[in-house]
């Protein structure tokens, strides 16, 4: 794979593959050191040392990737891009719209070179459309699409996702698109070109939401909605995240069906709400959410968030300490027994922790031995090697500056 | 060379899916791309038919809305696996399947005799993925879970909220969880179909849905991972270790824009400026007229801070003054990354999303109409994503499936 991808919408997405066995080989611009993707060369650290090849995001980002870097300026360039791009199955990039047109790489272009290329360009509102043009990052995506707005209490401003979460998801469905086309090659010897816009793949995941209104017009904007920690589709209460005892902990906690009901209210020895009629049924205890969410509280509150969820999941019903990340990554028996949180080997870095796979393949399973790559860690493997140049010419384009 | 497909680009895989709530985004994400997923429900039908909203607020077993969204491109047949000619018959259904998609709880495909190595000995080249709450083993892995609780304790609900921490934290809303889990389950079934194209050989799939949202909180696991940092929720914008400026404006039609990201060039800061002279905010800026260096800012500088702050509260009070719409359209004019809060129906009045032709109907002739639903979250212009049909009625598809395809006799039908 010929890869231009950065941040994670991008990086993200070829991570997947990298981390699947795939070659993927990761082209950096060395004038600008690699930072056209903002990670490059930003924190977290791991220890005292700053630089281009320590940021500790990047390196989560880039695991099992080889780098190499090119200077897309110098008209030589040009002329071993192609070369990469004539051994790669795909080209991928979530550059704003219009850069590899620019470098005369259009997927046209590309096809003259392999005949049979994939060409993933991901950009946050796709190639097409009024708002092409348009610059995003995560929360913007998550703004556009409607994530943000159903994510927040009522009368509250939107609370949004306190993350990028659509980057985590636009690398998903770029990598997604990306095995499909590959698994649509392999079978019919045709290559395309994919169109992804992070901003349709967001609000593709408010699926119900849009019927509920174009089927019913029910609007999402409607007093006292939205409330994402109520459960509306499918109805269920209570359902909510509750105080504990401590500072800043909570506890999450859904009633999905009557016998829950029941168990919850032996749980927290509320025998009065159980045997209150009006509360029997989902749609009484939606009406009476409040007075049985301080009832909870009254419970939760004086209890720590893992001992309120293990009285309640030992009578089946489902709740869930809300984690801080120390607890889900370092003291969480199922993260360890998974190994979620592999440990590479960065070139500069030395050893660190990274995401890892929440899938088991049992034949291929996933490999993340191999930190993300310094700027350039590749050059001599890739031009010698993979593209097979004579090692007098990698030697003097590196001086030349265009590796 | 042929450059044109009229079918999707899974065309040709016969997916099975059983199981839960949790695998049918999984199912639909394969239909909608031409696979021929069939939906093996129970005789009662999928659980989620009875989830709302509901057609015309009515249950019903073919009215489920959320089952709608989920199961398009689907086909339905009713199958009791707890009985042994049910479980005769899903043999011989996965011995002309590539995929499983199961979501039941972990074990109980096995404890009823179909688990993979079962229905997998004629068919070494199927692939199966199981996705459950925690994976089929392990100290939580007989643990009840919805998406709130999954997103509890795999770790975005403590990103995502409030500045004021005496407000609970706030679970992402439209059931993500079941989401994140089918977006890498449908990553290992694309990977172990590739192989199978290389190998012949199959492969089985174990989905963490607990997992797969612990590794989907960005920063929040980054900063843990690298430098022991714990991220704080912030209203509306990245949770993070050192506190950020607010960055959402309430606008005078009381929508919000995201206004996160300002000028980065000083073309930009320029263009800001006499936006700012236009609507006579320029004096509120004070001191800060000069283009905010980005290494003071990067150091972050007390001053530079100071600027930023100062440089958010001119841009509420520019909001106050606009209609978000016309705040998003001219800032992003200018360069600026700032995006409008859209609520799902705004989606679909917005001419964005309309070019890209995002709302498409689809038929239900049973129901002499048709209705807008959500579209594709990817473009192959040369092997089109589609809804090629609405969700099934409840076992519509028995008589096509037992009969027509695996040769069944009219009166062994009566037993379903």
């Amino acid at each position: 794979m010929c890869d231009f991808t950065g941040q994670l919408a991008g990086a993200g997405a070829t991570r997947v593959l990298a981390a699947f066995g795939a070659q993927v080989i990761r082209v950096e611009d060395r004038l600008r050191q690699g930072q056209w993707d903002i990670f490059r060369g930003n924190g977290p650290w791991m220890d005292d040392r700053r630089g281009i090849n320590l940021g500790g995001t990047f390196n989560n980002h880039n695991i099992e990737k080889l780098g190499v870097t090119l200077d897309m300026r110098k008209p030589k360039a040009k002329a071993i891009l192609e070369e990469l791009i004539s051994v790669s199955d795909a080209v991928t990039e979530n550059f704003s719209k219009g850069v590899l047109d620019r470098w005369g790489l259009s997927y046209e272009e590309m096809v003259k070179i392999k005949p049979d290329i994939i060409y993933v360009s991901n950009c946050g509102f796709g190639h097409v459309g009024p708002y092409s043009e348009y610059k995003t990052w995560g929360p913007i995506v998550q703004a556009v699409s409607g994530l943000t707005f159903q994510s927040g209490l009522p009368d509250m401003p939107p609370a949004g996702w306190g993350y990028s979460y659509m980057n985590h998801t636009g690398g998903y469905l770029m990598a997604i698109a990306l095995l499909m086309a590959l698994y649509h090659r392999h079978r019919t010897g045709v290559g395309q070109w994919i169109d992804m816009s992070c901003t349709d793949g967001a609000a593709a995941l408010n699926g119900p939401a849009i019927l509920d209104y174009t089927v019913n017009g029910n609007p999402a904007r409607r007093p006292g909605n939205p409330n994402s920690n109520r459960s509306i589709y499918p109805k269920m209460a209570p359902h909510g995240i509750y105080r504990c005892e401590g500072d800043d902990n909570w506890v999450g906690i859904s009633v999905r069906n009557d016998d829950d009901w029941a168990a919850l209210c032996e749980v927290i020895g509320a025998d009065g709400m159980a045997s209150d009629s009006k509360l029997a049924t989902v749609d009484g205890r939606i009406e009476h959410h409040d007075a049985i969410d301080e009832r909870i509280e009254a419970w939760t509150s004086v209890r720590s968030p893992m001992q309120a969820m293990e009285a309640l999941q030992a009578r089946g019903v489902p709740a869930g300490a809300v984690q801080r990340p120390v607890d889900r990554i370092d003291n969480d028996p199922n993260t360890k027994e998974w190994g979620l949180f592999p440990t590479v080997e960065h070139q500069a870095m030395g050893k660190v922790r990274v995401d890892g796979m929440p899938i088991k393949l049992s034949e291929t399973p996933a490999r993340i031995k191999k930190g993300g790559p310094t700027l350039g860690q590749h050059n001599q493997e890739v031009f010698a090697e993979v593209l097979g140049i004579e090692q007098a010419t990698v030697d003097a384009l590196t001086e030349e500056g265009v590796f | 060379m042929q450059r044109h497909f009229e079918q999707g680009i899974l065309d040709g895989v016969r997916v099975l899916e059983v199981g839960g709530e949790i695998g049918a985004w999984c199912g639909k994400l394969m239909g909608d791309v031409g696979a021929d997923v069939i939906k093996v429900e129970p005789p009662t039908g999928d659980p989620t038919r009875a989830y709302e909203p509901f057609y015309e607020n009515e249950p019903g077993p073919d009215r489920s809305l959320f089952f709608w969204h989920y199961n398009t491109s689907k086909r339905s047949v009713t199958l009791d696996l707890e009985q042994d000619g049910g479980r005769e018959v899903f043999m011989r259904l996965a011995a002309q399947a590539d995929v499983v998609v199961d979501s039941h709880p972990p074990g109980y495909m096995d404890s009823i005799g179909l688990g993979y190595e079962a229905i997998s000995k004629e068919t070494p080249g199927l692939v199966m993925a199981s996705i459950t709450p925690f994976g089929q083993s392990g100290p939580y892995s007989d643990y009840a879970s919805t998406d709130l609780t999954a997103l509890a304790l795999g770790g975005p609900v403590w990103s995502c909220g409030y500045d004021d921490h005496s407000i609970p934290p706030v679970r992402g809303g439209g059931n993500q969880a079941y989401h994140i889990v089918c977006h890498f389950a449908i990553m290992g079934v694309l990977t172990a179909l590739i192989h199978r194209q290389f190998t012949g050989i199959g492969q089985y799939i174990d989905a963490n849905m607990h997992a797969a949202a612990n590794v989907t909180t960005e920063g929040a696991s980054i900063n843990w991972l690298v430098a022991e940092d714990t991220v704080q929720r912030q209203t509306g914008r990245h949770a993070s270790v050192v506190p950020t400026a607010d960055g959402q404006a309430l606008c005078r039609d009381g929508r919000y824009v995201n206004v996160g990201i300002g000028a980065r060039t000083e073309e930009q800061w320029i263009h800001l400026l006499s936006w700012l002279q236009e609507e006579g905010l320029i004096e509120d800026l004070g001191e800060f007229l000069d283009y905010p260096s980005r290494e003071a800012m990067r150091r972050g500088d007390r001053e530079a801070r100071e600027q930023q702050r100062r440089v958010a509260e001119v841009m509420r009070e520019l909001a106050r003054r606009t209609d978000a719409d016309v705040l998003f359209k001219r800032a992003q004019a200018l360069g600026f990354q700032w995006g409008i809060v859209n609520s799902p129906e705004d989606v679909l009045e917005d001419p964005h999303f309309q070019a890209r032709g995002f709302p498409v109907e689809v038929e239900h002739p049973d129901l002499g109409k048709s209705f807008v639903y959500a579209g594709a979250p990817y473009q192959f212009p040369e092997s089109p994503w589609a809804i090629s049909r609405r969700p099934p009625l409840l076992g519509e598809h028995n008589r096509e499936v037992y009969v027509d395809e695996l040769g069944m006799s009219t009166e062994e039908l009566q037993n379903f």
